[in-house]
């Protein structure tokens, strides 16, 4: 059995350690927030934090999470940054399609978190790992901005 | 039942909703693509539904799916606009698969693409709301013994202005349910839209925000098993062998199913599945194709496009004005294969039992979904049922139902329901792709460098033949010619003919901008260089050739105007205009770029968009930005190509599409207009590619005119 913290409460799986963090999560936990996108960390849709860092869920083997905090898109809205990313997604209407809003939110709130005021350049760097179809950038990079102003 | 009148686009009937209240049936009458026998059923076959019920909340049942395009919140604002009501009190169901019922009008089937949903919607759901609002006006004034035109409604009530009595709308639904429906009611003049033209908040956006919001991908049913498949890498091959002792070995793996052309591997989660797939070692027959290159395909179409082919334009006599112009030019373009690559790969959850079947996916043509699981189960297409999810991401892809017609084939030998997901590799080596498009232009040019004569010879797929052969007449697509037969500008001599030419092996499909991104990128690229040999303003050439004070002009002067089209950019950077006419809008970008040792940067984009009356401005905008971002990501990157019968790419490290820091500025100002509304969904992507590469002819002198640009500018 393994012991996984996620958003606050303890989940005992029995699972390979092996096992990518984001298959236990969709698959044995049934938390759907967290998408599937590529399985190889190129697209982000599976972004998760790991005591408070953002991580690729697609490739994080669920060992290198035991014994840490995992949060998840279901309840970013808990902690004060990913609620003033949410807010801020919703008064730009960010999503379309809304698929790697999971993602793209987990990274925003990081970013945010550990930069309460991020630069363009910050911002290229902390969501260069998100891709969106969509094309959902321009509101991306100026619902950041707008969340940075809430501080 | 009345029969309808052929003349009538929308019939209407009343009857009381199961529950109580009042509902309303609409028939969406078919027009365009369709042929007559398909739009003119003699009795009234309703295939929309308005229901207003006992507590005033209303429903709409619609065959429009969301996609990310905003449809379930345009819809909503159209009735609410003549209904009267709060646009959050309209609640948007999806229609169950019925093609009959469910017709797309400008399609002829039931579904979601071509930047249809709000042109075929606009006039019929606005009658609708303003039907069920004069019902309801007339079930209080009957109440209240007064003249109907006594009483007028507003947010959700009926108010006799005398006497200030009111009635909500749900006190008054069965009422209504009792009255003749009115066979007239005036609409709103566009100046007393109180919704239409004002930016609402989306209604799908709160769920996408905290992961709650559920996917085709997201379906989860209790014993449920995954499903990953490997589908023969090269197209047309067989599976003649897979290690099935390996699979069972793995932990977690329940079956290997063997399918002719693809191994599927069940487990109790997508890890076991993917895991024991990994383990199957499959060996392939490669079959015919098993030497296919993209070259190959792409000389195919050389030849294609001398040939003879369909004259699909042809006024005046362009052979002889050419033949005695002051000079000539010709020149050939062509545009790769191109992948979907939406962000939800491609997945379906089937549940096959004796007595039926449910279908859990997101689809943009839920009646085909449900048509192909019925043949391959061998049910009655009335024992499937489709339940459509929001999609993440369609862009043409969804059109098709080959990954739901695979899902429902490994499903019958599953027990119990089975989620079959494709990974991305699958996704992008098993696309339906955007065809490749060879064209060949000449013109012959007067003095003055103006063209005088116009030939357009060009060959590729006939998407629509295979996907709706109805809408072929005589041999033309009008998928494939638009944007070219002919093009915006004024030319008294011009002949245009293409040749259908279905590549071997690759199966193609409709994308994002469908012809018009292919014929626009030929049209505006090939404008731009006769601009430059005439050693014009590309602006002023463009604007020489089109109808003064039209809508095609005004859009590119006010995207000219507002991107600083005069102002003179150091060495290095570029600016490049294109105009986009199709989908009854008008749309016009200029583009800026930086290029530095063969990099492109895009820095800017500025869209000026004429769709005619806009329902919600902010979606036009969000469409217009993600149109520019999904044309960028193709035009600077997008290619899939074949090598020994297989896509040579697999993952988004190959098949590149546009991120964060790549993505341009972009300002999109919108035309207010009374004309009827255009599509948005398609033709800000459509606009984008040949700006782009105009821009980057601008800043480096080097003409792309085989796309993608990062190619052509690595070998320059």
């Amino acid at each position: 059995m393994t012991a996984l913290l996620v958003n606050d409460t303890t989940h005992r799986v029995e699972v390979s350690p092996e096992m990518p963090l984001l298959w236990v999560l969709r698959d044995v936990l049934g938390m759907t927030g967290t998408k599937f996108g590529c399985g190889m960390a190129l697209c982000g849709a599976c972004t998760i934090h790991l005591d408070g860092q953002p991580v690729r869920s697609c490739v994080m083997p669920v060992a290198a999470a035991v014994g840490k905090k995992i949060t998840t898109i279901e309840a970013i809205g808990a902690t004060p940054a990913g609620r003033k990313i949410q807010q801020a997604w919703a008064a730009l209407d960010v999503p379309q399609c809304g698929y790697c809003q999971s993602g793209q939110i987990m990274s925003a709130s990081a970013l945010l978190a550990a930069t309460p005021n991020p630069s363009d350049a910050d911002i290229d760097g902390a969501m260069s790992g998100n891709l969106c179809r969509c094309g959902t950038y321009p509101r991306i990079r100026a619902a950041i901005k707008r969340a940075a102003q809430e501080a | 039942m009345p029969t309808t009148s052929r003349r009538d686009f929308l019939k209407l009937t009343a009857a009381a909703a199961a529950g109580g209240g009042l509902m309303l049936a609409l028939n969406l009458r078919a027009s365009v693509f369709t042929s007559d026998d398909l739009a003119s059923g003699a009795t009234f076959a309703p295939n929309a539904f308005l229901r207003v019920d006992r507590t005033g909340n209303v429903t709409f049942i619609v065959p429009y799916v969301e996609m990310g395009q905003g449809t379930y919140t345009s819809i909503p604002m159209l009735i609410a606009e003549e209904l009267e009501v709060d646009v959050d009190r309209v609640v948007i169901e999806h229609a169950p698969p019925n093609e009959k019922l469910y017709i797309n009008p400008l399609f002829g089937l039931q579904a979601t693409g071509g930047s249809t949903a709000i042109r075929a919607s606009w006039e019929p759901m606005r009658q609708a709301g303003a039907t069920a609002r004069t019902m309801l006006v007339a079930a209080a004034a009957k109440e209240w013994m007064v003249a109907s035109d006594t009483c007028h409604a507003e947010n959700g009530s009926v108010v006799h202005i005398a006497s200030g009595r009111r009635l909500g709308y749900g006190a008054l639904a069965d009422a209504a349910a009792t009255l003749p429906v009115p066979t007239k009611v005036a609409l709103k003049a566009p100046d007393d839209f109180k919704l239409i033209g004002t930016p609402h908040k989306r209604l799908d956006t709160p769920g996408k925000l905290d992961g709650s919001t559920k996917f085709g991908i997201d379906a989860r049913l209790p014993g449920m098993k995954y499903a990953v498949v490997a589908i023969s890498p090269t197209f047309g091959g067989r599976l003649v062998s897979v290690d099935e002792a390996q699979v069972k070995a793995v932990s977690g793996v329940t079956q290997v199913i063997r399918m002719e052309d693809a191994v599927a591997v069940i487990g109790i989660h997508t890890f076991a599945a993917k895991q024991g797939l990994a383990a199957s070692n499959p060996v392939w027959a490669a079959g015919p194709n098993r030497h296919l290159s993209t070259a190959d395909i792409a000389a195919q179409l050389a030849a294609a496009a001398s040939q003879p082919g369909v004259v699909v334009r042809h006024d005046g006599d362009a052979a002889a004005t050419i033949a005695k112009a002051a000079s000539t030019f010709e020149a050939v373009y062509e545009q790769p294969f191109l992948a979907h690559a939406a962000m939800e790969p491609m997945n379906c959850t089937v549940h096959v039992t004796k007595t039926g079947c449910d279908v859990w996916v997101g689809t943009q043509v839920a009646a085909r979904a449900q048509d192909i699981v019925a043949k391959v189960t061998g049910l009655a297409p009335a024992q499937v049922r489709v339940h459509n999810q929001l999609l993440g991401g369609g862009f043409g892809r969804r059109l098709e139902v080959d990954g739901i017609e695979r899902a429902a084939r490994i499903a019958t030998q599953v027990d119990g329901p089975v989620s079959v997901l494709w990974t991305r590799e699958e996704d992008i080596q098993h696309d339906m792709y955007r065809p490749y498009y060879y064209d060949r232009l000449n013109a012959g040019l007067d003095a003055r460098g103006k063209p005088t004569g116009w030939v357009h010879r060009f060959a590729g797929s006939s998407v629509l033949a295979r996907f709706a052969p109805v809408a072929v007449q005589n041999g033309v697509d009008p998928d494939a010619i638009e944007g070219v037969a002919p093009p915006p500008y004024e030319l008294d001599d011009i002949h245009v003919e293409w040749l259908a030419h279905e590549p071997p092996g690759i199966p193609t499909a409709f994308w994002r901008g469908v012809g018009s991104t292919r014929g626009t990128f030929v049209v505006e690229s090939f404008i731009d260089e006769l601009a430059q040999r005439a050693k014009q303003d590309p602006l002023a050439f463009r604007l020489d050739l089109l109808p003064k004070n039209s809508r095609a002009a005004a859009v590119l002067q006010l995207a000219a105007d507002r991107s600083g089209w005069e102002r003179a950019l150091p060495a290095g950077r570029g600016r490049g205009i294109a105009l986009c006419t199709g989908f009854g809008s008008f749309i016009a970008q200029v583009v800026e770029v930086t290029v530095t040792e063969g990099e492109v940067k895009v820095t800017r984009v500025v869209c000026a968009t004429d769709c005619g009356m806009i329902v919600n401005p902010d979606t036009v905008r969000a469409q217009m930005e993600g149109g520019i971002v999904f044309g960028l990501s193709a035009a600077l990157f997008g290619e899939i190509t074949l090598k020994d019968g297989r896509v040579e790419q697999s993952n988004f490290h190959d098949y590149r599409v546009l991120r964060i820091n790549e993505s341009p500025a972009i300002e999109v100002h919108l035309v207010r207009s009374s004309e009827a509304p255009g599509g948005i969904g398609e033709p800000g992507c459509s606009c984008v590619m040949p700006a782009l590469t105009n821009a980057v002819f601008a800043a480096t002198g080097k003409r792309v005119r085989k796309l993608p640009v990062a190619n052509q500018l690595a070998s320059a």
